[in-house]
């Protein structure tokens, strides 16, 4: 007879599970920033490499070192901090000082996510904190763009504004608004000026729609998210369009796709339920959109979300999608 | 037959299938030497014996009587002879009062025990009595006496009646099997609860990866009130609530019973074994299993003694492997692991499912990154993210808030989350707390 007792593992069910972990989901959104990446580096060359070197770098010490102060396991491998690292890295100006990268990394993984407890306790995106503190205390540095000049062109660098910054300026100006120099082309394939990350409209759908096929992320935030600036920021045109620009510039110009797609989305620091996904982007978009028209920055989207971040936990609290069997008996019997 | 309209359920997962026993014909496994009987196999009160060390029994011979209504008389398996009532290893993880007895050579059936040619004439509370006589439980798993059952009160009126031939659980063959081999034997038990029920509509809902089992049905069938519904593969399409609201489109509402919709559910294999207690005159004295999985050398479907140690069943099939992880009894999803491999196949025992070291899941379990696919595959629409943190917390009124009394332990949850949190055993735990708190309560 079979000997009894001889150590089989006792769990409870279920018994089998799937391929899905967590390095699994943290390196999906890393393969999904990757061609985001590739043009942030065919326009900015050595200057960007360096900057994500020194982020992914910086940001791995920073989370260490705190895990290790903290008393928590090392968990540096799971994925999860180079999704940090490399959005990081992409939401700041190419022309960044190293200094500014290392606080940045500093600010995102220490102030961000290890001081609430590490990776799924941060309320906020670890990103956004940090490109929002940095934006506020050193205005100067978070705001030099330079113009992307493919790699091996041989163009010196040049600093320029961002479509958000000079058309903001121009109104304030003039009074009026001119668009006429722009081709829209440009924003979706990189040729704008702006963060590393936010540059071009394609590689980031492309990356999105990786996400999408892999279920990482769902529409309903993305959706909101850029469906409500289009849709507020078409109506401020149609009422006056020498004062407000298009929505198709809104949509392309600055950091909106990047944002929705890729920060909105956390799943950590956005709701849980379908519901609360769409409350959440329409938020972001209003928010999004006031700021851009008639706040003191040209851009509003890390405002946005991390505002939105903080509403989080109330969105899910009234969008708990309806249970099985919470209807009337009488209901049920007529079904 | 005209096609039957199904509905859907929302959440569910679909697991591999990993039906390696789906054409392998059931093998009729010899009796054992010994043959260990729990007095409880069933949920609800145990039963009592009435037989003493020493007594000679038959097969069909009644050892026990059922400790009250909800509770259900077991039989002996074998013939032989009484030795002992102890406390034996049970499938539930902890010892519990079993009758012991020895094989003595002959193999026959208590002399009591005669087929009824008459039987079609029964009335439905003479049916009713034979199937509480026959110590018939749910054999799906969940081992509800089947009489119980078909007693709803006189203000919840029954009008449809589902045999459950879903079979949902990765790896379990039993009931396809018991479907393609005795479909005349299933729609006859559907047939003699149907009159006890007094409904109109039988219907008899099979997952479509079983196709055959819908033929090999859907050409026993002459009646115009049992229709074989073929439903969309998708675990758990074999719970009773997704299943009613699959095949019917009815909400069994929170808390509530298939009744409280006019419903009753059974298991093909109760229904097997409705027929045999009515027609046959047999009380409930072994069933249909798999024995299944990686882990052991030849997978089958075994008719087996109820009482048969689970280690001679798995030296029945050649024995386990070298680099045995885990033995389950059920399916993956649901099933039970056990240590002690002495426990003896009992009613409710569906599969034996031995799963080698390489399928354990050892991932630690990480943070919950909220990423809501807890939420997304739920068949209750419950939120065991939430649940699960309070559970964690000791937060058992939030868990209760967050209605983790309402999680039918599918385990869609567990099974899904990237961060291997065990959702499933952090609502088994909460549920244990309310209740007991309840209890103090009352």
């Amino acid at each position: 007879m079979t000997e009894s007792g001889a150590g089989y593992i006792i769990t409870t069910s279920p018994h089998i599970h799937t391929a899905d972990s967590i390095p699994r989901v943290m390196y999906s959104v890393v393969i999904a920033l990757i061609p985001a990446v590739i043009v942030s580096v065919l326009f900015f060359g050595k200057a960007a490499i360096v900057i994500y070197c020194l982020s992914i770098v910086s940001c791995l010490a920073c989370e260490a070192i705190a895990q290790k102060i903290m008393g928590r396991p090392i968990t540096v491998t799971d994925g999860s901090i180079l999704v940090t690292a490399i959005l990081f890295a992409m939401n700041i100006p190419p022309s960044s000082p190293w200094w500014l990268v290392v606080l940045g990394s500093v600010i995102a993984v220490v102030l961000g996510k290890q001081i609430y407890g590490g990776l799924g306790y941060n309320p906020f995106n670890p990103v956004l904190v940090a490109r929002i503190l940095l934006l506020i205390s050193f205005p100067v540095q978070m705001t030099s763009w330079i113009k992307p000049a493919p790699l091996f062109s041989g163009a010196d660098l040049v600093s320029v504004a961002t479509p958000l910054g000079e058309v903001k300026t121009e109104l304030m100006l003039k009074g009026a608004i001119d668009l006429s120099r722009y081709n829209y082309l440009d924003f979706t394939t990189g040729f704008m000026g702006g963060s590393m990350g936010e540059m071009s409209v394609l590689a980031l759908l492309l990356g999105a729609a990786f996400l999408l096929y892999r279920k990482y992320i769902t529409w309903h935030i993305p959706a909101g998210f850029i469906g409500t600036v289009f849709v507020m920021t078409g109506i401020f045109w149609l009422v006056d369009p020498t004062r407000y620009a298009n929505p198709i510039f809104h949509v392309l110009a600055g950091g909106l796709v990047l944002g929705a797609f890729f920060m909105a989305t956390d799943m950590v620091t956005s709701p849980v339920y379908p519901r609360g996904k769409i409350i959440f982007g329409i938020g972001c978009g209003v928010i999004t959109v006031v700021i851009r028209l008639f706040g003191g920055y040209p851009e509003g989207v890390a405002f946005s979300i991390l505002l939105m971040n903080a509403a989080t936990p109330i969105i899910d609290r009234y969008t708990v999608p309806k249970k099985f069997g919470y209807i009337k008996i009488d209901e049920a019997k007529a079904g | 037959m005209n096609k039957k309209k199904t509905y859907r359920f929302s959440g569910g997962v679909h697991p591999p299938e990993e039906k390696l026993t789906r054409s392998l014909p059931i093998e009729e496994m010899p009796p054992p030497k010994k043959a260990y009987i729990p007095l409880s196999q069933h949920i609800g009160a145990p039963s009592s014996p009435v037989v003493e060390p020493g007594d000679k029994v038959n097969i069909g011979t009644r050892l026990s009587d059922p400790g009250g209504f909800v509770s259900a008389p077991v039989f002996s398996s074998i013939s032989g002879k009484v030795v002992e009532i102890v406390d034996h290893p049970h499938t539930l993880g902890r010892s519990m009062p079993t009758v012991v007895i020895e094989a003595e050579g002959t193999d026959e059936w208590d002399k009591s025990i005669k087929p009824r040619t008459d039987y079609e004439a029964l009335s439905p509370d003479e049916i009713k009595s034979i199937i509480q006589n026959a110590g018939i439980v749910g054999m799906g798993g969940a081992t509800f006496p089947t009489h119980v059952k078909l007693s709803p009160p006189k203000e919840k009126p029954i009008n449809a009646f589902i045999i459950n031939g879903a079979e949902c659980e990765p790896y379990l063959t039993a009931d396809h099997r018991v479907m393609l081999e005795m479909p005349e034997k299933v729609v006859s038990g559907a047939m003699l609860i149907g009159k006890v029920l007094g409904v109109k509509k039988i219907y008899v809902g099979i997952e479509n990866n079983k196709m055959d089992a819908v033929e090999a049905m859907r050409d026993v069938v002459k009646e115009d009130n049992v229709e074989i519904v073929p439903l969309k593969v998708r675990y758990p399409q074999g719970a009773e609530k997704q299943l009613i609201k699959t095949i019917l489109n009815r909400d069994v509402p929170s808390g509530g019973l298939p009744m409280d919709v006019g419903v009753v559910v059974q298991n093909v294999g109760t229904a097997v074994a409705v027929h045999d207690a009515v027609a046959l005159g047999r009380p409930l004295v072994e069933r249909i299993t798999t024995v299944t999985g990686p882990g052991i050398k030849n997978p089958k479907n075994l008719k087996i003694r109820i009482g048969t140690p689970i280690s001679e069943v798995i030296d029945y099939c050649g024995g386990l492997s070298e680099d045995v992880g885990k033995v389950i009894l059920g399916g993956p999803m649901m099933g039970l692991a056990q240590y002690d491999l002495s426990v003896s196949v009992i009613k409710g025992t569906s599969g034996i499912l031995i799963l080698t070291d390489e399928m354990l899941d050892t991932t630690a379990q990480g943070p919950c990154l909220r990423c809501g696919n807890c939420v997304t595959v739920c068949p209750m629409g419950l939120t065991p993210l939430m649940f699960g943190r309070y559970t964690e917390l000791g937060m058992f009124n939030e868990a209760e808030r967050n209605n983790v009394m309402d999680c039918i332990e599918c385990g869609c949850c567990a099974y899904e989350c990237p961060s291997h949190i065990p959702l499933v055993h952090y609502a088994k735990y909460a549920k244990a707390e309310i209740q007991a708190a309840r209890r103090k309560r009352a």
